[in-house]
């Protein structure tokens, strides 16, 4: 990685230049709008060659670590490889120019698509229906718990408004509760990583919607008692959601629908390989059991006499509605419909075995190394928790500070200070993508930042030292806000 | 095994430093009776040729044809090298940029299409996108009740002319939190919002007032009125306006006396294709009044422990991975790869290119209209001023008609007989810089020959 920085867009920008070659031909501004009605002052845009825009744009990509770049072992996120096909065949000039409103005689190959993506998604998941268009996971969250609603309101159960979450949920998992206008309520997880039944025995009753979990959890360990929690939760009349977050370490092997899962939202960002993108796009379709199916939001692909057709609130008067103003990100699903055909049926156990070996694999070089396991009585799943207390309290060297000094080894950084109840947590997750060569090199580094936490903990503490900038003053970036670049204006 | 790249011998070696005797040992802890046995709805694996050869042929079904299609989504040109970048791994594969020293790239890109849309829209800060124009609707309306601590109703005013789809995601998304959406009509001859229905609810507690500009039949509204109207009662004023447009119109900020307060929209004209409906992105600026009320993240420039200026996430305790269930909103993936294309598209056009497609959309657009309403039995719908979308009624059923025209290889517009069934046969159309004189002819023609066809029948 380059160590530099890369002035602001604006500051190439003079007067009079600009990509003409781009641009189209110029024609007045049509007399017929008022004056009243236009904008007076030009915006605030740059005016570059296209030279200058896509050396300034290569440039800050180069600013960036990335899974094509660099191992990115970041617990709950999934940097798994995203293959180049996915891309190039989702961007097909038919698929990409394919209007969303244009009509099924113009779609049949694009809805086919969908349509066996959605029956793909059900049998890998055990569920009885599917709908693609929730746009990450939260948005698939959202629905999720929006069924949950629609549902006992349908049978006139309104109390229903809490939902349970384990002291380790994901933050969006109480963030829809409340988009959903639901009351959270937050159960303990015992020292083993399973969910303390006996919290959930008392938690549950009359007022229960339904309980939200991550299984395996965020703490990276299998809930062994599911179908217990399953039980419990069903016979309080409540419904159960599956955080589709960790299901890449389960493809294949066990499905949601079997545990006793309602309703399932699937990162396809994560398990399917769809590129995160710098923070999106995301994916988050839904599947759901026989009792929700009518609850499921529009559109959804139904295929009748071998013709696909969109299916709306005609089909489904009870669905909980549109969720985006289209059919959610299509080009994001056509990547996830390439990457699952090209796995197959045999492909998909491969990921659960291989990112289970990985991370197994890694929480057990590490612990010989002098780590501490957060769970060391536990397998792992496709990821594992460290935790540096020992450090933080001998050295006075946190997670972070181990984090940030992998930057400096050329290895992404964990995922830190998730779940928030093991101190100095780092949440490791490699994906069945990653070579053993890779998962050596990146113990390797581990070890270096271990001794080196002992012999110099202060270059532990100023790290990273090799990247384009050090540690960032948040609090300044907060109290100071500077959202907006201004002609004139430094940092 | 495709992506997996370990060999037998790893395999082993691997498993020996685990302890496990092998790969199956490693789910011991999951209870057997769970186990799956055969996944029958998944077929068996393809290679990259042989997906690649049923992707083409999908594709080709497809076609593409000649499309007037708008409402909500439209055809522009995208400069080669937008994708070109965008599609670049270290772009492409890369996450969420919360480790900020390995994430300058992103940061930085954000920071700069923060400045470039408020200054587009007029106003004072962004965030750094939500999922579309319709959801990014929904949060307006959650974050006016946030902002606005004066109004307890929860009422959002929203004219019928904002389009239909937003209006239904507004409705599941905010509706469950208690927001009411009341619905204000428009007016038969102008196609714009009724002053004399929005005057009926004067004196009453509105939270906000959505105005979309050019609204959803293409027609522009009084917008200074309307804004002016809303600050008197007291509501906040949501605007959703299409980027493009606003390279030649007032943006939200210099609306009425005070400017709009909170905007919205669809980014996808900036830099990102059709692709039947996604991924596209939402953006929202504000005023800075607002800025800790806005969801979704938000990129801010400061300096490191040299003093050397750089970007990071900020005023992060608005969101879910640090308020949980108090956040201003769930999301946390957004559509950042989005937002990079439109970043790398307005610095391509710049200023003038941005004004050069919009007046060559509202240009081609009325050369749509003259050709189309010169056919026998299509006449326009509304009088007024309009941007590069119209509404022209049929003398004919519109399902008919598209269905004769998409025969003949052309989407002839937005068939608007379900959600505005009191126009009677009207139909949206929409003509942008894409299309050439010649194929507004070739579309004058076939409806025509459409028109024919159908009355014939």
């Amino acid at each position: 990685m380059p160590n530099r920085r890369e002035k602001i867009i604006f500051e190439y920008s003079r007067p009079g230049r600009g990509a003409t070659g781009q641009w189209p031909e110029k024609t007045p501004v049509p007399a017929d709008l008022p004056k009243a009605q236009l904008r007076k002052g030009r915006p605030l845009l740059p005016e570059v060659s296209e030279l200058e825009a896509v050396r300034h744009y290569t440039r800050l990509s180069q600013l960036n670590f990335s899974i094509d770049t660099h191992f990115y072992p970041l617990g709950s996120c999934t940097m798994k490889y995203n293959p180049k096909a996915c891309n190039q065949y989702a961007m097909l000039p038919e698929f990409t120019g394919r209007h969303p409103l244009g009509p099924e005689s113009h779609g049949q190959g694009f809805l086919a698509c969908m349509f066996e993506l959605q029956e793909m998604l059900k049998s890998v998941t055990g569920m009885q229906g599917v709908s693609l268009t929730p746009m990450a996971g939260a948005h698939g969250e959202f629905a999720g718990v929006a069924m949950i609603r629609a549902y006992h309101r349908a049978r006139g159960d309104l109390a229903r408004n809490e939902i349970i979450v384990p002291e380790a949920a994901h933050g969006t998992n109480p963030a829809t509760a409340t988009m959903c206008g639901c009351v959270v309520r937050e159960i303990p997880v015992l020292a083993d990583g399973d969910v303390d039944i006996e919290a959930l025995k008392a938690a549950v009753g009359p007022n229960t919607a339904g309980i939200m979990l991550t299984n395996p959890s965020t703490l990276g360990v299998f809930e062994r008692r599911i179908r217990e929690v399953a039980g419990i939760v069903h016979a309080a009349g409540g419904l159960l959601y599956y955080d589709g977050a960790n299901l890449n370490a389960i493809l294949g092997k066990v499905r949601p629908g079997d545990m006793g899962f309602d309703v399932i939202h699937m990162n396809l960002h994560k398990t399917f390989s769809t590129p995160h993108g710098g923070g999106g796009p995301g994916s988050g379709a839904v599947g759901v059991s026989e009792r929700l199916l009518p609850y499921l939001p529009i559109p959804i692909v139904g295929r009748e006499d071998e013709r696909y057709r969109w299916l709306t609130e005609k089909d489904l008067p009870q669905s909980i509605g549109r969720l985006s103003a289209f059919m959610g990100n299509a080009g994001v699903l056509l990547r996830a419909y390439v990457y699952m055909r090209m796995l197959g049926r045999e492909g998909m156990g491969r990921v659960g075995d291989f990112a289970t070996l990985n991370a197994n694999y890694l929480l057990a070089k590490l612990t010989q190394a002098g780590y501490e396991a957060a769970y060391p009585q536990r397998r792992a799943s496709h990821e594992f928790i460290i935790t540096a207390k020992r450090q933080a309290k001998e050295q006075g060297v946190t997670a972070m500070d181990i984090a940030k000094r992998l930057l400096d080894y050329g290895f992404h950084a964990p995922t830190t200070y998730f779940p928030l109840l093991v101190p100095e947590c780092l949440l490791i997750e490699p994906t069945e993508t990653e070579s053993r060569e890779a998962l050596d090199a990146f113990i390797g580094a581990m070890v270096k930042i271990r001794q080196e936490a002992g012999s110099d903990p202060q270059l532990l503490k100023g790290a990273p030292h090799t990247l384009p900038v050090r540690r960032l003053d948040d609090v300044r970036a907060a109290r100071q806000l500077d959202l907006t670049w201004k002609p004139g204006a430094a940092a | 095994m495709p992506f997996i790249p370990h060999t037998e011998d790893d395999i082993r070696e691997m498993l020996a430093a685990i302890g496990a005797p092998s790969i199956e040992a490693l789910f011991d802890e999951i209870p057997q009776e769970l186990r799956t046995q055969a996944l029958a709805g998944v077929p068996p694996g393809l290679s990259e040729l042989e997906i690649g050869r049923l992707m083409t042929e999908r594709a080709k079904q497809d076609g593409r044809p000649l499309s007037f299609l708008g409402a909500g989504a439209y055809e522009h040109h995208i400069p080669s090298a937008v994708w070109a970048i965008v599609t670049r791994g270290e772009i492409y594969s890369a996450y969420t940029p919360y480790q900020a020293e390995a994430s300058q790239g992103t940061l930085q890109a954000i920071y700069e299409y923060q400045t470039m849309i408020a200054s587009l829209t007029g106003m004072q800060v962004s965030n750094a996108t939500l999922y579309d124009g319709g959801s990014a609707l929904a949060e307006a309306a959650l974050m006016a009740v946030r902002a606005h601590r004066k109004s307890s109703s929860q009422r959002i005013l929203v004219p019928t002319t904002v389009h239909p789809h937003y209006r239904k995601v507004a409705v599941a998304t905010a509706g469950n939190q208690g927001l009411v959406f009341d619905t204000v009509p428009y007016v038969r001859e102008s196609g714009c919002l009724a002053p004399a229905a929005l005057a009926k609810h004067a004196g009453e507690d509105i939270t906000a007032l959505v105005i979309q500009q050019p609204n959803f039949f293409g027609m522009l509204e009084d917008v200074d009125a309307l804004t002016d109207w809303a600050h008197a009662q007291g509501a906040l004023v949501i605007a959703v306006v299409n980027p493009t447009s606003l390279a030649l119109l007032k943006p939200p900020g210099e609306w009425g006396a005070k400017g709009a307060d909170i905007v919205v929209g669809e980014g996808q004209p900036l830099g990102v294709p059709l692709s039947s409906g996604g991924p596209y992105f939402g953006f929202m600026t504000t005023r800075m009044e607002h800025v800790r009320q806005m969801p979704g993240r938000i990129v801010g420039r400061t300096v490191d422990l040299d003093g050397r200026e750089g970007f990071a996430l900020t005023l992060q305790a608005r969101e879910q991975h640090i308020r949980r269930g108090k956040a201003t909103s769930n999301i946390c993936t957004n559509q950042g790869l989005l937002m990079t294309a439109a970043t790398i598209y307005m610095s391509i056009m710049g200023p003038e290119g941005l004004e050069r497609v919009a007046a060559l959309c509202a240009q081609r657009t009325r050369e749509l209209v003259t050709a189309l309403t010169r056919v026998k039995g299509v006449r326009r719908c509304f009088e007024g001023p309009y941007f590069h979308e119209a509404v022209v009624l049929l003398d004919r059923p519109v399902t008919g008609v598209l269905r004769e025209l998409a025969s003949r290889g052309v989407l002839g517009g937005f068939d608007l007989t379900e959600h505005y069934p009191e126009l009677g046969a009207a139909l949206l159309v929409c003509a942008t810089e894409t299309k050439t004189a010649a194929d507004v002819d070739a579309y004058a023609t076939a409806l025509s020959e459409a028109l024919r066809a159908v009355r014939a029948a």
